[in-house]
């Protein structure tokens, strides 16, 4: 029996960063207390009218250029009419039949190591469209209560082509998408306040056969639900298919207490929305100077970047994915090189990658909290690579700069002393009292014990207090050794 | 004094022979003798009228009065005004005390100076050409109180035709002005679609709806037109243009000016007796020095079917914020959430605005779009061309207003196409966005006002007003007032 294949579409509400709402001046500021954002516009009082924000509308060609989309010229916006308490209008304002954003592409890294490869996901359309309020359930005894502050709120949503084909290509994906919109500037990316939900359209089928039907998963508000909701939803769509069931056309929720989908709604039924053209709102015009204007204005995109990177400091791909990951990652690592120089360039990525984002994630903190600026780290690899001092010693130095001993790694290696001894003529002098001192190991290295040798570079070492060049070392040892 | 001139009593109030105190209280006593049978008013708060009009003398002693500063006039109850009831004429908004200003209404009072006497009857939702829909009762018409005002804007008619008021304001989405100016002998302007914001004005049909005066000649829909128009950056349909004054044009001769008859408005559909009336109206432009020259709308007769499946669309989207949630009535009992909205809108509407949300959400929805509403969005380009066509051979258009004089109450209540018909001449003018007027031209043979319609082109309301005042200045229709309202 051939396998199952999974296809996976994906629709992401990307709450765009503006200071005020998509169609109000009413500020969309997170966590204020219920309806105090709410302006006559947002409460849909009787003859108020929508008008557009522009910085709404930036947002989005951002992301259309960003993702190599057709930013369109002219899009409509349309009414899209259902009831809901938390919908102050009875319609909702979004885009339908002409999108501001259409086409367009994510590339996506998956896996790790031997089985790490990149893959193209397509876009169908991204749109501009206000969100809802909230309907609070808690503390009202049986009633239900509206806060209208986020209604209003812009949002773009962006949806995917069904190219997906894993819970992991789905993950790649949002994080692909996560990463881009914070990059560019247009989300603040904030799941918890749900800035960035998912909705995952899942289906199974045999390959050579037409589509499975699709389930759609609505609000999945961290990476983790959505991997774990794909592969729940797809594990009971395989099993109700092999025990001979169908599949319905559904909505589903996502619980994360049990792991399960449940269906909210079935096609029967769906809504229509009668969409049509809002006659309060012209049709969205974008010149070709505006697109021209907001490309001038965006920066170097991840995947540019990652090339960039990659020929110009000659990182592996691997290096320059985990560089590009985020901008202000990007912005650290070239930063470092600038100061360490371009010969440094790959154990400046080391330094950025492993020991900067271990002590990072170890105090929990971004990497524009760095208490290392990029000058210090800089300044730090260039003393390694022009050997003042050692990488055991550098790890002393990039700790006593976190603690904030001084304000360069110059600056403590000089204070306490851990500048590298690289005087052939007193390493010697300890490599004598070293080998005077300890018959016993010279003798067993010469009965042919190599561990021995390490015993010596050892006890030099420690004469020295880590400050000699341990190459340097090891050479006068087996020179000595041999003589 | 209360059949004088905005001008008039501008000069009356600047020579301070009268304070705007005075003229308001001349007025909200006849308000108070004459509103109860007339119905005109729904709300009237004299408190409100009168500091308006206190601060309005104000301005006036202290050199800062406009030209309508310290004049009364009525709104008509579909603009939102802060503290005042605004209701819409419905049953839904019976209650409902806005918290904010409509653009026409910061224009008018704030700006301006004017001083409101309150808020005038409508049918509901400015969905009717009788005024019989308002759920705060009929108007009657002041030249027969048996009859109907014409609609929706029937409250500010009958306001100002029974000098309650000496100017009102009204909205026009399918003839909502013009008609009721036909029926009580008013000149009404509709301007172009965008020329006055719709922020804060109720919305019906979003595409259609224009606020314009309603007054007693050209000369005072001038004057009131240049407070009330102008770019709103809270109107995203409002077009950016630079203020105009209105009455720039006033006194121009009308000596060759082309007037257009379009042949589809003097065929059958017309009373004869406004036929005749329209036809004086043409040999007495003809004696100004006007030409007439034959124009055709061909197909001004879809027009009626196109603009009862747009407006419809638009109002039953429009309206679905009537959702008893926020504001406004709210069923008493309900058992859940749907429950909770089909009685509210059940009982909150009346018969007419639930007729005209099933054919707007029957005429949007899946499978019926294309047949319906893209269909009506054709002709509606159709009916723009005609004019664009005609308007390269005339200046103006020219024809009746309404095809009757004032119908009886009841007559057409219960024959909904026949009342849609009763605007079959003005509809056509607010699909294609044109500025349109009406104003007096005659009186039938039992004494009831006939009024004839002037259609400009986009934007050319200063000549519309003019052809208008030349008018008004050979004859003297738009002086007669009813009797019996002394």
């Amino acid at each position: 029996m051939s396998q199952w294949e999974v296809v996976i579409g994906i629709e992401t509400h990307v709450q765009l960063a503006t200071a005020s709402k998509i169609f109000s001046g009413a500020s969309t500021a997170f966590g204020a207390a219920p309806n105090t954002q709410a302006s006559p516009v947002d409460l849909a009082l009787p003859g108020v009218l929508p008008v557009l924000n522009r910085k709404a509308v930036e947002c989005a060609i951002r992301f259309g250029l960003a993702v190599d989309a057709t930013v369109a010229g002219k899009s409509v916006f349309a009414r899209k009419n259902y009831f809901y308490p938390d919908l102050p209008k009875g319609y909702q304002i979004s885009q339908f039949e002409l999108p501001v954003v259409q086409g367009g592409h994510v590339t996506i890294a998956v896996g790790q190591g031997d089985k790490a490869y990149e893959k193209r996901i397509n876009l169908t359309r991204a749109h501009l469209e206000e969100d809802a309020g909230k309907s609070l359930h808690e503390d009202f005894h049986g009633r239900t209560g509206i806060d209208l502050n986020r209604a209003g709120t812009p949002l773009l949503e962006i949806v995917t082509e069904p190219d997906m084909r894993s819970a992991d290509e789905a993950v790649a994906y949002a994080k692909a998408l996560h990463a881009l919109v914070r990059w560019i500037g247009i989300c603040d990316g904030n799941m918890q306040e749900g800035s960035f939900r998912c909705d995952a359209n899942v289906s199974v089928h045999k390959p050579g056969t037409p589509f499975g039907t699709r389930r759609e998963i609505k609000n999945l508000n961290s990476f983790r639900f959505l991997k774990e909701a794909i592969e729940y939803e797809v594990r009971w769509q395989i099993e109700t298919l092999e025990d001979g069931g169908k599949i319905q056309q559904a909505t589903v929720l996502f619980d994360p207490a049990t792991g399960e989908t449940r269906a909210m709604r079935s096609k029967e039924d769906a809504h229509d929305y009668r969409y049509f053209p809002d006659p309060d709102l012209l049709p969205l015009v974008i010149s070709p100077e505006w697109i021209d204007r907001t490309r001038a204005d965006l920066p170097e995109l991840p995947q540019a970047k990652k090339q960039r990177f990659m020929a110009e400091y000659g990182l592996s791909s691997y290096d320059a994915t985990t560089l590009t990951a985020s901008l202000e990652t990007a912005d650290y690592f070239e930063a470092t090189v600038a100061v360490a120089g371009k010969a440094s360039a790959k154990p400046c990525a080391n330094w950025v990658m492993v020991d900067l984002a271990a002590r990072l994630n170890k105090e929990g903190l971004e990497i524009g909290q760095s208490p290392v600026s990029a000058a210090q780290l800089g300044g730090l690899v260039a003393r390694i690579a022009d050997n003042t001092i050692s990488n055991a010693i550098a790890k002393k130095v990039f700790e006593a700069l976190w603690a904030g001993e001084g304000v360069s790694a110059d600056a403590i290696i000089e204070q306490q002393g851990l500048k590298q001894i690289t005087d052939t003529g007193a390493i010697e002098k300890l490599v004598d009292e070293v080998l005077a001192a300890n018959p016993a190991n010279v003798a067993e290295f010469k009965a042919g014990k190599e561990k021995a040798f390490n015993a010596l570079v050892g006890q030099v070492m420690k004469a020295t207090k880590g400050k000699a060049n341990p190459q340097q070392v090891n050479d006068l040892l087996r020179q000595k050794l041999a003589g | 004094m209360i059949h004088a001139s905005l001008k008039e009593l501008a000069a009356a109030l600047a020579a301070k022979s009268i304070s705007s105190v005075e003229l308001t209280r001349l007025y909200l006593d006849r308000i108070a003798r004459l509103n109860p049978g007339l119905n005109a008013f729904i709300t009237v708060d004299e408190e409100k009228s009168l500091a308006a009009a206190r601060a309005a003398d104000a301005r006036i002693v202290a050199g800062q009065a406009g030209p309508l500063t310290g004049i009364p006039i009525a709104q008509k109850d579909i603009f939102c005004a802060a503290g005042w009831r605004t209701t819409c004429g419905s049953k839904m908004l019976e209650n409902f005390v806005s918290p904010y200003d409509a653009t026409v209404i910061v224009k008018l009072e704030q700006e301006a100076g004017m001083v409101s006497l309150g808020k005038v009857n409508m049918d509901e939702f400015a969905m009717g050409s009788s005024n019989e829909t308002s759920w705060f009762g009929p108007v009657q018409n002041p030249w027969d109180r048996t009859r109907v005002p014409g609609g929706s804007s029937g409250g500010s008619a009958a306001a100002v035709a029974a000098a309650l008021a000496p100017v009102a304001t009204g909205t026009d989405t399918g003839g909502s002005i013009r008609q009721p100016a036909a029926l009580c002998n008013l000149t009404g302007l509709k301007p172009t679609y965008g020329v006055v914001s719709r922020y804060g004005m109720i919305a019906f049909a979003s595409s259609l709806d224009q606020a314009g005066p309603m007054a007693r000649s050209a000369e005072d829909c001038a004057l009131m037109l240049s407070a009330m128009a102008g770019f709103d950056e809270k109107d995203s349909t409002s077009l950016e243009r630079p203020a105009e004054d209105y009455s720039r044009c006033l006194g121009q001769p009308l000596k060759g000016l082309k007037i257009g008859l379009p042949k589809e408005f003097f065929g059958e559909g017309c009373g004869a007796e406004v036929m005749a009336a329209v036809q004086a109206a043409i040999e007495e432009y003809q004696r100004l020095g006007a030409e007439m020259v034959e124009v055709s709308l061909p197909n001004s007769h879809l027009s009626v079917p196109a603009y009862y499946v747009i407006a419809p669309a638009e109002a039953s989207s429009n309206l679905s914020r009537f959702d008893g949630v926020r504001y406004g009535y709210r069923a008493p009992e309900y058992s859940d959430l749907n429950d909770m909205y089909a009685k509210t809108r059940a009982q909150g509407f009346g018969a007419e605005v639930k007729r005209r949300i099933l054919i707007g959400t029957y005429v949007l929805s899946h499978g019926y779009y294309d047949a319906y509403y893209l269909q009506a969005q054709r002709i509606r380009r159709l009916i723009a061309n005609d004019f664009v066509e005609a308007f390269k051979e005339c200046d103006v258009i020219l024809g009746p207003t309404s095809p009757s004089t004032a119908f009886r109450q009841g007559e057409k209540a219960a024959d909904p196409v026949q009342m849609y018909l009763s605007d079959i001449y003005t509809i056509a003018v607010n699909l294609a966005g044109l500025p349109g007027m009406s104003l007096p031209c005659g009186f039938d043979s039992q004494g009831l006002p006939i009024g004839m319609q002037l259609i400009g082109n986009y934007f050319d309301e200063a000549r519309l007003l003019n052809v208008a005042h030349g008018y008004q200045q050979a004859t003297d229709w738009h002086r007669r007032t009813p009797a019996g309202l002394e």
